[in-house]
């Protein structure tokens, strides 16, 4: 049956990006040629190639770390406060000011939906500058001591699912805070953070102050064994931090790592079931399921298990997929090749431990990186599908009978990054959330994001916060040190 | 173009028959059964989350609808229009005027379908009928002592009984929101059981006016319950109260119509009546109607939206999806 209330295409025009042939790495205020073996760059919902980006090798690295610290030492550390203030609310109005060709480049280089770039991605990029902007000058007031100081040189690596707005959540409180930045972003999702750098020379940001490298993990290595690197903040994968934990201990570098996840929200009897579907939908599709704190874990009540999972199948039969750059879409496409392999993987071993596995019907594009939105029920604590990150659009459903063990299920994870708890009930949200070991706790909401909050995790889900005050004690030395 | 996975998804069953009159519907024939069990019942629903509802409702407003999209559209919300004329200053003059706008809203352009009815007081419902022979156009008139509703059970019966001699197609009436707010939930049932049956064969609309209810906790429990009683439409707003419809409380209903649909086999419709003023405002709606409930409700037997200048709004966009420039207002009629 189709519908007879058919949307027509609604294209997001593409022409407002400018893409180059070729981009290089963004070193003391200018784009260079990098020496390493250049990488391509694909938009993964048609694999179209879309550019040829630069690799930064160990002496491009060592080039902007350089570039960086004479920053630091002669411009930016100097600098009055008030003035870095200003840099960064010029910064987060031109990211308002170029939000579209923002949004658009994000979307052909991710695969997230254009709603998702416009409405999410790229106005929480901007509150992230505009928010420390209004630091940079009352760092004695954030609780860290009467005279806080920068920590140096920050070398940051982030991933490839939230690209522009993981930079801004790196970028702009190191700034806020004096510090001078070298940054490598994803392999597969360079292009926002080139884009960035125009903008750092639109602002007139000192040379130096902003450095971005491009290239793989080699290039990231780089960045955080280098020696003048005073301060390491990642963000990525559990296995990646690990090593980095390893690479930086014993050295003088503060770290902060931002790592995998494997929420579970919690669906109590009492939840609102209509707004309870919206936040799972939103908690574990949003993005992809492209999304460290997504709630992987349904924990729902036994009672209202059944009820729960039906709603939530015919809502999941709304979802619209297909074209990113299409205004209606609601799942886009998968990042990359490697993810998809690692979706099916993880997928294929919920089959064969024999979790009930269910996909709405209907067709994927035949190009690009494409996986369904999938639920598993009858999903043991023992699962693959209950314990791994899946980083993918791959909902687990468990059930619990009571309220002890729902906080059992939902803490017995390596992780500890996010959790969500659904109830009309006030005192049992207050009791339940304060017995979750996860840094962010949503009450009747998921994934929701706000530049004065801390976010962070507690486990295997890393350590610092990022947001908020808590996150600016993670680019300063001061009292609390 | 982006496609919806599943299009059957919010497909349903075919419609049950209903119990005897003033029974509700299985699997609820009980619930009535006394004051505090009903009140268990209601107040049993799921809760709404209004942040939660109004989060969902501003996504879906972000829904772009271009091009053959807006044309089904505008289409569809033109024959789904209650054209509405409720003032005291209402002549026979000024209904038969609207009555000539609900069958050719653009005299300019023959295409353009008619509107679902005329919505008028019952005093005026002959003249509306009259001016509406044999187009198939509905007439409506509102009932019970509207907008308030204070008047005893006997004046809103014979209100009822007087428009449905006056030829009224279709009874649009206002629950006591001061018993429902009271919780006397069962003797809001009861007047509504009673007015169904004064309808004899008209439709029953069931105002809730959830501006005077304020929550959507009341929204959605106020919806079962004139489900329960009988009435064939639930409709938000008397369009005297601010606010009137809004896409919160509209997605509320949908959700109420679709649940019971589920649980009884019997079909309601929705009609958000009351600050609907622009062809944005109409598509927004159908976007939610589409996304909420699905196709079988996308028709004037089903989903009607009460309005007066929304009508002209749509006749001029459609004129702007066919001609390709905005004419003004002096290319629609002045009701």
């Amino acid at each position: 049956m189709t519908s007879l209330f058919s949307y027509a295409p609604a294209l997001e025009s593409r022409s407002i990006v400018d893409l180059r042939p070729s981009y290089g790495l963004f070193v003391d205020g200018e784009f260079t040629e990098g020496t390493g073996t250049p990488l391509t760059t694909l938009n993964p919902a048609t694999e179209e190639v879309l550019s040829e980006v630069a690799t930064a090798s160990d002496a491009d690295v060592d080039r902007a770390v350089r570039a960086a610290r004479r920053a630091f030492v002669k411009t930016w550390g100097p600098m009055r406060p008030a003035d870095r203030g200003k840099y960064l609310f010029r910064i987060a109005r031109l990211l308002q000011e170029r939000a579209r060709e923002f949004a658009v480049l994000e979307t052909l280089d991710n695969g997230k939906p254009i709603r998702e770039s416009r409405d999410v991605d790229v106005p929480l990029a901007a509150a992230h500058f505009f928010y420390h902007a209004g630091w940079a000058d009352k760092l004695e007031h954030a609780g860290l001591g009467p005279a806080p100081r920068p920590l140096g040189v920050a070398g940051q690596v982030i991933p490839w699912n939230f690209p522009l707005m993981m930079l801004a959540w790196k970028v702009a409180p190191a700034l806020a805070t004096g510090n001078t930045v070298v940054l490598k972003p994803a392999e597969t999702t360079p292009l926002t953070a080139l884009l960035f750098a125009e903008v750092c020379q639109q602002a007139d940001l000192p040379p130096g102050v902003v450095n971005i490298v491009t290239g793989a993990g080699d290039t990231g290595r780089a960045v955080i064994s280098h020696p003048d690197v005073d301060k390491v903040a990642f963000t990525g994968s559990t296995e990646v931090g690990r090593s980095i934990a390893r690479t930086v201990a014993g050295t003088h570098k503060r770290l902060t790592l931002e790592l995998g996840g494997k929420a579970a929200n919690i669906v109590f009897d009492d939840a609102p079931v209509d707004q309870a579907v919206e936040g799972i939908v939103r908690g574990i599709f949003f993005n992809q399921g492209h999304v460290c704190c997504a709630g992987s874990r349904l924990l729902v009540q036994e009672s209202v298990h059944d009820e729960v999972v039906a709603a939530l199948q015919r809502r999941i039969g709304t979802l619209r997929v297909g074209d990113p750059l299409d205004k209606n879409t609601d799942l886009g496409a998968i990042n990359s090749a490697p993810q998809l392999d690692r979706i099916r993987e993880l997928v294929a071993a919920g089959d064969a431990e024999g979790a009930h596995r269910w996909q709405p019907e209907g067709d994927l594009p035949t190009r690009g990186y494409w996986f369904k939105p999938t639920v598993f029920t009858d999903v043991s604590p023992a699962h693959r599908i209950a314990r791994d990150e899946v980083f993918g659009p791959v909902l687990s459903v468990l059930t619990f009978r009571t309220p002890d063990e729902a906080v059992a299920k939902a803490n017995n994870s390596t992780y500890g990054l996010s959790a969500g708890v659904w109830s009309e009930k006030g005192s049992r949200i207050l009791s339940i959330t304060s017995k979750l070991r996860a840094g962010v706790v949503w009450a009747n909401t998921f994934n929701e994001f706000d530049p004065t909050s801390p976010f962070g995790g507690y486990k295997q889900s890393g350590y610092g916060r990022e947001g908020g005050r808590q996150g600016l004690a993670a680019y300063l030395q001061g009292d609390h040190q | 173009m982006t496609h919806v996975l599943d299009p059957n998804a919010l497909a349903g069953g075919e419609p049950a028959v209903g119990g005897p009159a003033g029974t509700p519907p299985d699997p609820f024939a009980d619930v009535t059964r006394s004051d505090a069990a009903f009140r268990t019942f209601l107040h049993g629903l799921p809760g709404v989350d209004a942040v939660g509802a109004q989060q969902r409702t501003a996504v879906l407003g972000t829904r772009s609808i271009k091009t053959t999209a807006k044309a089904w559209a505008i289409d569809t919300a033109i024959s789904m229009v209650d054209l509405t004329t409720l003032e005291g200053s209402d002549t026979p003059g000024k209904v038969r005027s609207l009555a000539a706008k609900a069958r050719r809203p653009d005299p300019e352009d023959p295409t353009c379908p008619a509107v679902a009815a005329v919505c008028v007081y019952g005093d005026l419902a002959g003249v509306a009928k009259e001016a509406l022979a044999g187009t198939g156009i509905k007439v409506a008139a509102v009932a019970t002592a509207f907008p308030s509703g204070r008047a005893s059970r006997a004046v809103k019966l014979a209100d009822v009984r007087d428009a449905v001699a006056g030829g009224a197609d279709e009874i649009d009436m206002v629950i006591d929101r001061g018993a429902f707010l009271a919780g006397r939930y069962l003797d809001v049932f009861e007047e509504i059981v009673a007015v169904k049956e004064a309808c004899g064969p008209a439709h029953l609309k069931v105002i809730l006016e959830t501006g005077e209810l304020v929550t959507l906790d009341n929204a959605r429990r106020a919806s079962w319950l004139a489900m329960l009683a009988g009435g064939d439409f639930i409709k938000t707003s008397t369009g005297k109260i601010s606010p009137a419809a809004t896409l919160p409380v509209c997605l509320v209903m949908l959700e109420a119509v679709r649940d019971f649909r589920a649980a009884t086999g019997r079909q309601v419709g929705v009609k958000p009546a009351g600050g609907i003023k622009t062809t944005k405002d109409a598509v927004k709606h159908l976007v939610l109607v589409n996304e909420t409930v699905g196709s079988d409700w996308l028709s004037p037997d089903w989903f009607r939206l009460g309005a007066s200048s929304l009508l002209n709004d749509l006749l001029l966009q459609r004129q702007k999806l066919r001609t390709g420039h905005y004419s003004g207002p002096d290319h629609v009629s002045v009701d």
